[in-house]
């Protein structure tokens, strides 16, 4: 299906295509990777809406970006369980490995690195979300082990690294 | 031990799956409903059971459900808040992700005992497999005739709808919601009119948390009686409690309601690593105000966490030990009220973003003389100042800091420095 057409499926779900706005935020950041000036005006045309709409959302909701980000989006959650069990020591490390601050991305476009908010995974704490997967139970030997293996599928040497499995419920 | 209910399937390998839980007895409560009860019998049975809420507040299901006016010629909505925003909060997506059929029996239940049509689930969009997971789910009881036009050959129509947050922990707060869904900034409405009038473009809306809703297909198959029998007779059934921060089994438990904290941290969750003691717990999710080790008796409900000063919350445990400041823990808490106040009130943004600033100072071994008395006077300036209840979850959280673990802040101004370092 074409952008539109995802589009106008969600718009059906409706009965106001206002509400229809996010979700398909959401379909152009996927298929754009970030929602520039253009496409957030191409959302409002498509979906027939004030662009002042689209705008206002665009720049009040965390997960739409309307600055690019490098291919592998680092999100670790810093708030309180991952803090207390240890989130700073890997941001520093962090940044000290790909040569960047909070915000930034990396030269040749591959990461970018951002604390985020809590990722309602606290039970693998510390936790790192990166594109639609969530890596819990981080340490520094974890994270090297990643982003080696990011850089081995921007290489097209690897798929992409199996997600942390949460542990089974308590009994 | 404990029967778990809801999380009876969460274990299995395919406990998404709809032939899993239709193994389980899973949509009997549906089609027994359908089959033998109206809908004003449902929402008496939820009534009875004294199934409070879920999300937070704590307030009666059935009696929120009896807010919806009966005559009235707008669709009426049932909306499934899953945006679980709540740092140390988890329990949502567990069941969203390995249950999740748990979930649309009970939208569907719910939503015929209130005569709606249509179901809007909002869940946050960092959480991609639940989504995934939830919207299989949908595909499955759609083409199984648990959902869609005449459900189970009734004259019942009911469908469920995902509706995916972008991140802002504000859309936890129901009227943020609506508006949100509505297309907008979520920013909190003023009540009344409540949302059981008018929500949702205007119309009669219900809105309900994940786990509430997954308590009731139980309560239909098993009676009010069963449900009431569990736990204090003002907080009854099972429940959900997210264990996580400094202790050795984190995870989500589910026990009766009124669990002693100290059983739930000592002997569930396995207490502290070795060597480390208990300094003190959060709850119910950061908004709850901590408790100190010496409170952990407590037992784990509505009513006797609000006796002494905390509450339930979300049942979001965040376990602190012996090793940690406690100032620390308190800025970040504020910061993050600081990151996800909507603006729409200058108490809340203003005075969170000096309450930030100054907590940082003291940290930082900068505090001077008079900033404990600064934050008491901001936390009075916020606390009951604010459109909705974000603003005083932040007051709540550093107040209970201030009140139990003040010598820490003292210390940390009188001596410049944090002495945890």
């Amino acid at each position: 299906m074409t952008m539109r057409e995802d589009i106008e499926a969600v718009a059906a779900r409706y009965p106001s295509r206002r509400s229809a706005i996010m979700p398909a935020l959401l379909i152009a950041q996927r298929e754009y990777g970030h929602l520039p000036g253009p496409v957030l005006e191409e959302v409002a045309d498509i979906l027939g809406v004030e662009r002042i709409w689209v705008y206002e959302l665009a720049t009040f909701y965390t997960l739409f970006h309307t600055e690019p980000v490098g291919l592998f989006h680092l999100q670790l959650c810093d708030n309180v369980s991952c803090m207390l069990c240890g989130a700073e020591a890997l941001l520093e490390y962090l940044e000290a490995a790909l040569g960047i601050g909070k915000g930034e991305t990396t030269p040749d476009g591959l990461f970018t690195l951002d604390t985020v908010e809590c990722l309602g995974a606290c039970e693998m704490a510390p936790v790192m979300q990166v594109g639609d997967d969530y890596h819990g139970n981080l340490d520094v030997a974890r994270l090297k082990a990643l982003l080696k293996d990011f850089r081995a599928m921007a290489a097209g040497q690897a798929a992409n690294p199996a997600p942390a499995s949460a542990r089974p419920a308590g009994e | 031990m404990f029967e778990r209910v809801l999380l009876k399937n969460v274990d299995l390998p395919d406990g998404h799956l709809l032939r899993t839980y239709a193994a389980g007895g899973g949509y009997e409560a549906l089609a027994k409903v359908l089959r033998e009860h109206t809908p004003d019998e449902v929402v008496e049975l939820v009534k009875q059971s004294n199934l409070r809420g879920r999300g937070g507040a704590g307030f009666p299901t059935g009696m929120k459900w009896s807010f919806v006016p009966k005559q009235s010629d707008k669709l009426k909505y049932l909306c499934c808040n899953a945006d679980e925003g709540e740092p140390g909060t988890f329990k949502d997506r567990i069941i969203m992700e390995r249950d999740p059929h748990q979930l649309i029996e009970g939208l569907a239940v719910s939503g015929y005992a209130i005569g709606a049509e249509t179901a809007y689930v909002y869940i946050r969009g960092e959480y991609v497999t639940a989504i995934r997971r939830l919207e299989q789910a949908i595909a499955e009881a759609r083409d199984a005739g648990y959902l869609g036009r005449g459900v189970l050959g009734s004259d019942f129509n009911f469908d469920v709808h995902i509706h995916c947050g972008a991140g802002a922990y504000i859309c936890g707060e129901e009227t943020a919601m609506l508006e949100s869904l509505e297309g907008r900034r979520a920013q909190p409405r003023l009540k009344p009119p409540f949302p059981a009038v008018a929500g949702l473009y205007a119309s009669p809306t219900v809105i309900n948390n994940v786990e509430t809703l997954a308590c009731v297909p139980h309560i239909v198959t098993r009676g009010a009686d069963w449900f009431r029998g569990i736990g204090p007779d003002k907080s009854p059934g099972p429940k959900l409690y997210c264990v996580s921060g400094q202790v050795r089994r984190p995870g989500l438990y589910e026990l009766p309601m009124g669990i002693a904290l100290r059983e739930l941290v000592e002997e569930h969750a396995g207490g502290t690593l070795p060597g480390r003691k208990v300094k003190a717990v959060i709850p119910g999710g950061v908004s709850a105000p901590v408790i100190p080790e010496v409170g952990l008796e407590v037992g784990m409900d509505f009513d006797s966490l609000a006796a002494v000063g905390s509450m339930l919350g979300s049942a979001g445990v965040i376990v602190v030990d012996d090793t940690t400041c406690m100032v620390k823990v308190a800025t970040r808490i504020v910061e993050f009220f600081h990151h996800e106040s909507c603006g729409k009130c200058t108490p809340c943004r203003e005075g969170l973003n000096w309450a930030v600033k100054v907590l940082r100072r003291i940290e930082a071994g900068e505090g001077t003389a008079g900033d404990l008395e600064q934050l008491d006077m901001l936390c009075n300036g916020i606390f009951g100042n604010t459109f909705c209840a974000l603003g005083d979850g932040a007051a709540m959280g550093l107040r209970a800091a201030l009140k139990h673990f003040r010598d820490e802040f003292v210390a940390h101004i009188e001596e410049r420095r944090c002495p945890f370092h």
